[in-house]
This record gives C-alpha cells, sequence and structure tokens, in this order.
C-alpha cells in the first residue's frame, strides 16, 4: 500500500502552481496520472522518487516512510525503493546496455537477475550494444529493464512511450504488463494518452493544476472520458465478445486486463470490422479476432536505425 | 651551444600544472554547476579573474604573499616547507591560478551540457554522489576534460608574466622557454629564440590539433 499526501509551491515563470494531493495505491495497483502539461504530474512523480522535496507532507510505501515533514524524515533517492524510467530514458551512453543493467546491481546481488530482464524485454541480441546504436523502442526496453534490476516496489513512469510510434507503444505497453504480472511491484505512470491509460492502468488519478480533481477506476475514467470529450482514440485491445443489439452491436474488448463494454452502432455495412466500431466518432483500430490487425502493417521492424 | 633546459623546465611545469589543475578542478567545477548557492557568481568571478588580468598584476600580489615578510609568505613556506618566490614551486602555484579558468570553465560547461536526469538516473539506481561523478558524469564529458587538459597545458606553456614575475630568471631554476626566448632576443642571439620560438608553435599546433581531432571523433561517435 502506498499513501502520500503532499504539498509543493512551485514557482514557475508563468505563475505558480501549488500541488495539492492526497492519494492511496493497493500495492500491485498500476495507476495513470492524467492531465494537462503543467498540472504537476511530473512534479508528484519526483516528489515520490525523492528527486524533488515537498514542502509538507508525508509518503509511506508498504509501511516504510520515506518522507515526513512533520518527523523530519526524508529518504534520499538511493534509499527508496524506486525505479524510475525517465521520458529521455537517461541511459548511460558510456555504457553497454549490459553494464546500464549491471550498474543498477546493488554490491554482491545476485547477477541471474540481468540475463531474466534482458530475456524478458527481448535485449539479449543487444546486451553489447550502445544505447546510441539502438532504436527508440529498445532504448526504452533498457530503462524500463534497469528500472527493475533492483526489483523496486514502486515503478515510476514519466511519459515513456510518448515519443514512439504507435505500433512500437503497443507492443511496450504489453512488455510493462507482463513484467509487472511477473514481478508484482506497483507501478505510477504519467501519460496524457488515452488509450494507454486504457490499457495499462487501473486507476486514473486525474490532476487539473496542482490538485487532484478526480481518481476514478479504469471504467469510469473511459465512460467519463467518453462523455466528455468523445474524440477519437485508437486503441489496441482484443474484441472478447460481440453481442448483436437492435441499432448495433455491443462488443466487449479487453483492455489491460479489464473487459470493457460498449454498446455501438453499426454503419451502413453493418461492419464493425471494417475497423469503425464507435458512437459518434468513436474509433477503435480493432478486428474481429485480435487488436491492431488493422495496425500490423504500419509496426516498424525491431531494429535499431 | 643550444641550452634545452628551458624547454624541459616548460613541459615540467606545464604537465604538473595541469595535474594539480585536473585533480582540484573536477570538484570545483562539479559545484559550480550544481551548486545553488548565491554566492555562486562571486566565484565564477574569482575563477574567470586570469582571463582579464594582466598577468603582471597576479604575479605582484603572489609575490607580495610568498614574500617571507609578510605573515601569508612565512605561512606559505612552513607549509611548503620551502621558500616559494624565485623557486619552480613558486611557478607552480602561480601557474594553476593563472590557468584555472582553462580548466574549470571547460569542466563546468561539461557538466551543464549532461542532462540532468543522468545523475538523477544513478541517484534513483541506488548510486552515491561521488559513485555517479565517477561512473556516470566524467566519463560521458570526455571531449570537456580534454579541452581542459589541453587549454591549461598550452597556457601554461604560453605563460610569460606571472613566471616572469614570481620566478625572476635563474638559469635550471625557473627560466623556463618563453623567458628564454625574450632574453635571447635581448642579447641578440636570434638562432637561439628561434629554435625555442619553433618548438613552442609546434607544441601550440599539436596541442590543438589534437583537441580538434579528438573531440571531432568522440562527436562522430556520439552523433552516428
Amino acid at each position: 500500500m502506498i499513501t502520500c499526501s503532499l504539498e509543493h509551491r512551485r514557482f514557475a515563470e508563468h505563475g505558480g502552481v501549488h500541488l495539492s494531493v492526497s492519494l492511496a495505491l493497493p500495492k500491485g495497483g498500476f495507476l495513470a496520472l492524467y492531465g494537462a502539461s503543467g498540472a504537476g504530474k511530473t512534479s508528484l512523480l519526483r516528489m515520490l522518487a525523492g528527486l524533488l522535496t515537498p514542502d509538507a507532507g508525508r509518503i509511506v510505501v508498504n509501511g516504510e516512510t520515506w518522507y515526513d515533514k512533520a518527523l523530519g524524515i526524508d529518504l534520499p533517492p538511493q534509499r527508496r525503493s524506486v525505479g524510475f524510467v525517465f521520458q529521455d530514458y537517461a541511459l548511460f551512453p558510456n555504457m553497454t546496455v549490459r553494464q546500464n543493467l549491471a550498474f543498477a546491481l546493488p554490491r554482491g546481488a545476485d547477477d541471474r537477475i540481468l540475463v531474466e530482464l534482458m530475456e524478458l524485454t527481448d535485449l539479449r541480441r543487444w546486451a553489447d550494444r550502445r544505447p546510441e546504436t539502438l532504436s527508440g523502442g529498445q532504448q526504452q526496453r533498457v530503462a524500463l529493464a534497469r528500472a527493475l534490476v533492483r526489483q523496486p516496489d514502486l515503478l515510476l513512469l514519466d511519459e515513456p512511450l510518448s515519443a514512439l510510434d504507435p505500433g512500437m507503444r503497443f507492443r511496450l505497453q504489453d512488455y510493462l504488463l507482463d513484467l509487472q504480472q511477473r514481478l508484482g511491484f506497483t507501478a505510477v505512470i504519467v501519460s496524457h494518452d488515452v488509450a494507454e491509460i486504457m490499457k495499462l492502468a487501473d486507476r486514473v488519478a486525474v490532476l487539473e493544476a496542482g490538485k487532484l480533481t478526480k481518481l476514478t477506476g479504469k471504467a469510469e475514467f473511459i465512460a467519463d472520458w467518453l462523455e466528455r470529450d468523445g474524440q477519437e482514440v485508437r486503441l489496441d485491445a482484443q474484441v472478447i465478445g460481440v453481442r448483436p443489439e437492435q441499432t448495433g452491436q455491443e462488443i466487449t474488448l479487453l483492455l489491460g486486463g479489464v473487459a470493457l463494454r460498449f454498446r455501438l452502432p453499426t454503419d451502413a455495412d453493418g461492419l464493425i470490422a471494417g475497423r469503425r466500431i464507435g458512437p459518434e466518432g468513436w474509433h477503435a483500430t480493432v478486428g474481429p479476432e485480435s487488436a491492431g490487425v488493422a495496425q500490423r502493417n504500419d509496426v516498424p521492424t525491431d531494429t535499431p536505425p | 651551444m643550444t641550452e634545452w633546459h628551458p624547454l624541459y623546465l616548460t613541459l615540467k611545469l606545464a604537465f604538473i600544472t595541469t595535474l594539480i589543475l585536473l585533480v582540484g578542478s573536477v570538484p570545483l567545477a562539479y559545484w559550480l554547476s550544481y551548486s545553488r548557492t548565491r554566492w555562486r557568481p562571486v566565484l565564477e568571478s574569482l575563477v574567470g579573474m586570469p582571463l582579464v588580468l594582466p598577468p603582471t598584476v597576479l604575479g605582484f600580489y603572489l609575490l607580495i604573499a610568498m614574500s617571507p615578510s609578510s605573515p601569508a609568505g612565512r605561512w606559505l613556506i612552513e607549509l611548503a616547507g620551502f621558500r616559494l618566490a624565485f623557486s619552480f614551486g613558486g611557478l607552480v602555484l602561480g601557474s594553476v591560478l593563472y590557468s584555472l579558468p582553462f580548466m574549470v570553465f571547460p569542466l563546468q560547461s561539461g557538466f551543464s551540457q549532461l542532462p540532468p536526469s543522468l545523475a538523477e538516473a544513478a541517484y534513483v539506481l541506488g548510486k552515491s554522489r561521488t559513485t555517479t561523478l565517477f561512473r556516470v558524469l566524467l566519463p560521458n564529458m570526455k571531449p570537456s576534460i580534454l579541452a581542459g587538459i589541453m587549454l591549461s597545458f598550452a597556457h601554461t606553456v604560453g605563460e610569460f608574466g606571472v613566471v616572469l614575475m614570481i620566478g625572476g630568471n635563474i638559469p635550471g631554476h625557473t627560466r623556463v622557454a618563453s623567458i628564454a626566448i625574450y632574453d635571447a632576443v635581448e642579447g641578440m642571439h636570434y638562432r637561439q629564440a628561434h629554435l625555442y620560438s619553433l618548438v613552442l608553435v609546434g607544441i601550440a599546433f599539436a596541442t590543438l590539433l589534437l583537441v580538434y581531432i579528438v573531440n571531432g571523433r568522440l562527436l562522430k561517435k556520439v552523433w552516428s
């Protein structure tokens, strides 16, 4: 269980933002921080990691106090069981993939985890390559694997997939979910990609101008989002059920381990597999059997540039 | 007959000065890059003073500070165990101060050019500041380190005013090449002056060439 309640006054060029957030996250959960840029998502992540000192509040992770202003406790990042995937990946250019991972290994620790993580993230082939010779997706996987070497209680991801093309993004989301299932860490991801949130997170915290305006489960977030924005979104989801209805069809999508039901009108041809399934502008790139069929051609091969 | 000793002395002085500067400037440049103290501009100005000050001014103050008749001079003599004025040790001290910005500023710019996430990533991976400095930061700013080393070396080789003020012109002890040239020209020994000058031109050119070639290669490696 992770509980935090944090206050931070930030004085930016365009006026300050007063960040004030309290939230609790069950162990093994996957929380998405959603909100406009400047809402305080990254600051919140940095405070959890110990890279930014809050003005007040406390952070307790699995019973251990990481920060408590009143008690004068402020563990440095080195002593927090945290993995951090930076937006720019922050791979060490002077080290190979293997060395990047090995650097994270505590002294005297078993190095079998390195091989295991490189297997899980499909990196063994690139183990002796330097980061700059790898593609964006490969670099991202190195960053992810490196963040997991110490088997942290809490994995923090700062928009790690935003720079990647959709095909690569979908695959990395799968890696991430698979790793979380195997290793059981709690994860917090900063994202303003709704499709990504739908796929990865089980809870969503919506931040607006430094305040937590909503903390909901995924289904509510999606319903709310559809009602409010109703923009197009590309989903990579498995269709697990299609049921005809009077004016359309009800389809069930499996998204990040959660089944979501949508009632959707069909087009003139009565198709949803024509890639369009949706009420008023609600599109999804889904085929009858599995996700992203229509996308496959766009998926880049996993080779370095 | 050609006297090679001034050239040897010049290279020895440049080598020792560069070594001391490298060891001392890494923590100083690190501190200047990451410290948030409001005294930073003051310290940066002090480090940069030799860039704008006539070398004779620095030499003059150092000479006074090193003089056995001043309290600072007496303390320095006790610390060093010998008199600094008109000795090789004094030359080293003067050169270190005079070339300080040529080592500190390239290193400082090297630190500032590294993305902050690099150090932060190391901290989150449980590494101390020292480990991060030596295994992550410094290895990723080799061009800046090389530039600092080469510039300090070349600047020390090219020194004149400070060494003349502090060291005088004692053959075999403090007469470095730049002073020997001045001396040779004064005494109308043009052949001698030509020889020293040619060697110094060679050293200066080779040093800068090395910086450009190696840094070009490093850059290519990073960008390709």
